[in-house]
This record gives structure tokens, sequence and C-alpha cells, in this order.
């Protein structure tokens, strides 16, 4: 399949090189965030009946993981508020960058915001921390307390607050956007699941980028910010680190940038750029989806309550059995997949390297598995949103009349073959990429690894419509 | 040819496997009466098995607080006070596994607490892992079985250049003159 460049058509690209629309659509995403705070906070403690909890785990959930991440990649990047305060100050500027000034004008109109903004010393983010464990580390965290995140009006709010006040502090120490590219959990994932995307932000030719000496997609112009992932984009072969923010295409004087429409899982058979942080994002991605499955839609009581019961005895050995199977078991099993599957079995450097390789293929299968259990979820929950939009604190309110609609599952019948078609067409999709990643190198076999998606498939087929 | 012809296979199979009659069984239809206590946040038993046509009474016994029931595929539900019981009869007229939920806000794991109702084998299942299996040999019918591990070797070739094969560093067509 040939690539497809949007911006040819002179519409899309006015509408992505002006900054009004993601502006909009920022602020009332900033809008719906700062609602989601002050719901968890001063809402009510019931979950289903808080705009917090239903909205963010919920509507915004269903919506990134079934829509904008499958067909977007970054899509939500391009539109999340998370760090649109830092920016602003970090840039001294609400949209566009600030007009370069004389010294003349600028002791004339210098506000005490500016002054702040300029006396900032900015760091670049530190050499051994450029790589996603921070993130890695960062949603294992999380989904370690995910009973009480899930279900606690205001621990999600804490948590969102605390990742604007992250994002912010990052800006103010940091170069660029620090926490979206190194600390969000969020963003570790979607970067993660970014490679499938039929969508992707490229340079059409290299040369053009390679003969321009001022490189403005990086440093900025009048015209917009320097790459705020720190990416440059004549350099990009994947669309993990790419934020998606559309800078590039401002400010580059060639046209050189297409945003284009290309093959699905286009990234996962890229060779270069490889690495076992991402790897490892692989496994925790697909192993959480596996245990959310069995916690929050399997039959067993008991496993709910101790996933919920924080810091008691049995928490501790559910922690302790989470983090073995996402770090251990999963990881292990997979490298004696890669080990049998592989011709150089006694070269441990090529090994790992073969290992890196191979968990790409768990991609698709993860992001299929995260659809999977979403369809379920999100389905059965959905009809709590309609009464929490008229009464987004629980306060008795009824704003659009919808206040009293009762909770109905949606497409029940129809679920269970949905998931099936997802996991199924998820191994497919994995075994096909495992052959291709299997392919490049002389004789070894993909086997092994199909036949270790194979069985994680069939688990979650057991947990989900078993 | 050959290429289509196993393409031409695994279609069938596939449409074999996804849509093929199976039986269900013989069990003969009969009344069940099921009495499932419901707390915070499970239910007790959390999996019922029934037979195809079986008259099912499900007794609901809320032992905390309100719970209600939710049967997926069935669409069919009750709710029961704390301390009573309330009962839902239906015949078990579809087969598979049937997620059923608490309906009434319980508490803060309430969208979690589910059980399953099973009628009969779970075809779903079933078919779900055979396509899998279809799949998982589809690709594997393209793709080596084994990993070919021949021992390094050197190969004189006719103009005395030299071609190493399987090292153990990846293999590599590198000829040295």
């Amino acid at each position: 399949m040939k690539r497809s460049d949007l911006t040819r058509i002179p519409v899309v690209k006015a509408l992505l090189v002006n900054r009004w629309p993601q502006f909009i659509l920022r602020i009332v995403a900033l809008a719906g965030f700062v609602v989601a705070i002050l719901a968890g906070l001063l809402g009510t403690p019931v979950g289903s009946r808080n705009l917090s909890i239903v909205f963010v785990w919920i509507a915004w959930w269903a919506l990134l993981i079934l829509a904008a991440v499958p067909l977007f990649g970054r899509g939500w990047c391009t539109v999340c508020p998370i760090p649109m305060a830092g920016e602003w100050l970090q840039n001294g500027a609400l949209l566009g960058p600030r007009k370069r000034e004389t010294g003349d004008q600028r002791s004339e109109t210098s506000s005490n915001l500016q002054s702040l903004v300029s006396s900032l010393r900015l760091r670049p983010w530190p050499k051994r921390f450029r790589n996603i464990w921070l993130q890695n580390g960062g949603f294992l965290l999380l989904a370690l307390f995910s009973a009480v995140v899930l279900t606690q009006p205001m621990v999600t709010a804490v948590i969102l607050a605390a990742f604007l006040f992250l994002a912010v502090g990052a800006a103010l120490i940091f170069e660029r956007r620090a926490f979206c590219r190194y600390l969000c959990p969020v963003g570790g994932f979607i970067g993660l699941y970014s490679q499938v995307a039929p969508l992707e932000v490229r340079v059409r030719d290299t040369a053009v980028c390679a003969a321009h000496t001022d490189k403005t997609c990086y440093t900025g112009n009048e015209n917009g910010y320097g790459c705020p992932w720190g990416v440059f984009p004549g350099g990009l072969i994947k669309n993990t680190y790419c934020g998606a923010c559309l800078e590039c295409l401002r400010t580059c004087p060639h046209d050189n940038i297409a945003i284009q429409i290309r093959p699905v899982g286009a990234d996962l058979t890229v060779a270069r750029g490889r690495k076992l942080d991402e790897a490892f994002k692989a496994f925790i991605m697909l192993g959480s989806a596996v245990v959310y499955s069995a916690v929050m839609l399997g039959p067993w009581g008991w496993l709910k309550t101790t996933a919920y019961s924080v810091g008691s005895l049995a928490w501790l050995g559910y922690a302790l059995a989470f983090l073995l199977l996402i770090l251990g078991a999963l990881p292990g099993l997979f490298y004696l997949a890669t080990w049998a599957g592989t011709a150089q079995r006694g070269n441990r450097r090529a090994l790992r390297q073969r290992f890196t390789a191979n968990a790409y293929a768990l991609v698709p299968l993860g992001l299929m598995a995260w659809i999977a259990f979403s369809l379920s979820f999100v389905f059965a929950n959905i009809s709590y949103l309609w009464p929490v939009m008229s009464d987004p604190f629980g306060w008795g309110w009824d704003l659009f009349g919808t206040a009293a609609l009762n909770w109905t599952p949606y497409l029940s019948r129809v679920v269970p073959a949905l998931q099936t078609l997802v996991l199924v067409g998820g191994l497919a999709w994995a075994a096909g990429t495992a052959r291709k990643i299997a392919a490049e190198k002389r004789g070894g076999t993909a086997v092994p690894v199909i036949i270790y998606c194979f069985f994680i498939t069939v688990g979650l087929l057991w947990l989900l419509i078993g | 040819m050959k290429q289509q012809r196993l393409w031409l296979l695994f279609i069938v199979a596939i449409f074999g496997v996804a849509f093929a009659p199976l039986p269900l069984g013989t069990a003969v239809p009969t009344s069940r009466t099921v009495r499932l206590e419901a707390s915070s946040f499970e239910f007790s038993p959390a999996v019922v098995a029934v037979n195809p046509g079986d008259q099912v009474t499900i007794e609901l016994a809320a032992t905390d607080v309100m719970h209600g029931l939710y049967l997926d595929g069935y669409d069919l539900e009750i709710t029961a006070e704390p301390g009573q019981t309330a009962v839902l009869t239906f015949t078990a007229d579809k087969t598979g596994t049937f997620r059923f939920r608490c309906s009434v806000t319980c508490g803060a794991l309430h969208p979690f607490m589910i059980g399953k109702l099973k009628v009969g084998p779970n075809l779903l299942l079933w078919r779900s892992v055979a396509l899998s299996l279809l799949a998982v040999l589809f690709f594997i019918s393209r793709e080596p079985l084994f990993v070919n591990r021949e021992p390094l070797s050197v190969v004189r070739k006719p103009n005395a250049e030299y071609e190493i094969r399987n090292t153990e560093h990846g293999i590599r067509n590198t000829e040295h003159p």
C-alpha cells in the first residue's frame, strides 16, 4: 500500500497549520480535565455517580483505546491538556510563539511573567533517563493500585492533579515536554501502540532536511516552536516519540513535512531503533490486560477484594504476583521462545537483540487484548455517563434531564463475538509480525513466538468469553 | 497455484470452524432452582451451570446492601433488598456463557461485581480457540519449523573466494578475497 499524504489536501493542511482548531480542542479537554478533578475532590464518593470516574475511566478510556490509539496513534497527545500550563509558562505565550522583540521593545513590554520565563534556565533531560523506564515504572505503579484508582473519585482526582503539577514542574526545570516524553505513564503506552496506527508524521525528502542548516523544526521560528518532544523530524522512522503536536508542520519553511496514511503496523517491522525499555512496555501492557481481565471482569470476588485492599498482606501478595507475572514469567517464557527460535543461541548479545526485536510482535497482540477488555468494560458501563453528564458531582442536579436514566449495558449479546474477532485478529496480526521480524535474520524461526502468542490469546479468550 | 489452494483451504476451514453446527449435548431439560447470595462484591456461587432448555429459577438474596442481577444475553434483571430474596424464572434457551452483573450501585467495586451463567457447552469459546489454532497453523505452515543451525563452514569457491555461512554471530554472506 502506498502512502497517501493528507497535507497535499489544502483544506486539511490549512486546518492542521492553523493553531485555533487544535487550541480549541485542547481548551475543551482542559475544561473537562479540571471539572473531572473538581468532581473527584468535591463530588460524591460513589464512583459510578461521579464524573471523574465515569468520564475519565469509561468515556475517555473508550475514546482512547477503541478509537484514538488504533486510528490516530498519538492523536490524543495532539489535544492532551496536561502539558498546556507548563508550555504556556515555558513559552511565555498562550497560542503562537512570542514575537521576537528588539531590546527597547523588550524593556517596554516585559511583564513579570515574561521576565520569569526568561529567567528560567531550562536543562536538558538527564541522559540516563532518556528512555521509557520511568514511564514503565509509573504505569506499573498505577496498575498495582488500579482497583482503587478506577473506583475512588478522590484518588482519580489526586492522580490527575499530580499529572498536571508534574507536567508544570517538569516544564519549569527541563527543556521541552519532558513530562510527556519521559514521565507520562499514559504517553508511554500510547507511544508503543502508535506504531500500529495508519497515520504518521514524516518528512517528504530527508535530503531537504539535511541541507536545511537552520533546522527550524527542531529550533523553532516565528511560525512555531521547536519540536516539543525533542525529536528531529528528518530522523523519524517510527511514531513512538512523535507527539503529533504539528509544530514541525508549522515551522518547516520547505513544506517538507507530511502527515500520511500508511499501512497499519508499519513501524513494527522497522528494524532500527528497537529498545529493551519498549520491549518491556509491551510485556507490561500485555500482562496488565491479562490481570485486569481476571480481576475486573472475572467472577472471583476474593480477587477483586484483594486488589482493592491496598496495604493489606493479601494485597502485598497480589502486588508481588502481579509484578512476578509481568516482569518475570511473561518475559522469561518469551526469552525461552526467542532462544528456541534463534540460530544464535550461544551469543547472549544477539539473543538479547532477538528478544527485543521479537517483543514488537506483542504490540498488536497487546493492543487487541486491551481493545477486547475495553469492549466488555466500556459497553457494560458507558450508560453511567448519561446521568453523570446531568449531575457531574452527584449533588442531585439535572442539567440536561438525563440524571434519572437507569444503567443499561449495551450490546451485551454482540460483545463476546466482537471480542473473539478482535483477539483472534490480534493473534493473526502478531503471528504475521513475528514472521516478518524472524525473517530479518536468516536461520531462525518465528514458530516458538507464535506459539507463545497463541497461549496468551487462549488465556485471554478464556478470561473474557469463557 | 499451490498458494491459492492453501488460501482456499484455510478460508473453508475458517468458515467451517466458525459456523458448522455442533451437538449441544443430550441432557433432558429440567427445572432448576439456584440460590445466589449477593454480597459486596461477589455472587455466590459465582459460576452457575445449567443445561440448554432448563427452566431456571434464580433466588437472589442480598446479604449486606441492596444488590441487583442483570443477565447479559438474556437481558433480564431483578433486584433484591438487603435480607430479602428476589426470584427470577426463565428458560435457558440460549447456549453459551453469559455474564451476570450487579445492577444496583452497591459500593466501590460495584461495576466489577460479576458472575457467569453457563448454558451447555461454550461453543463460542471452543470455536474461538479453534480459529486461533487455525491462524497459528496458517502462519506456522509458512515458517521453518526448526532453526537452521548448520555448523560454521567455509566453502571454497572456484575463483578462490571464500564464503562464510552460519557463523555464531549471524548468518552472513561476506566474501573474502
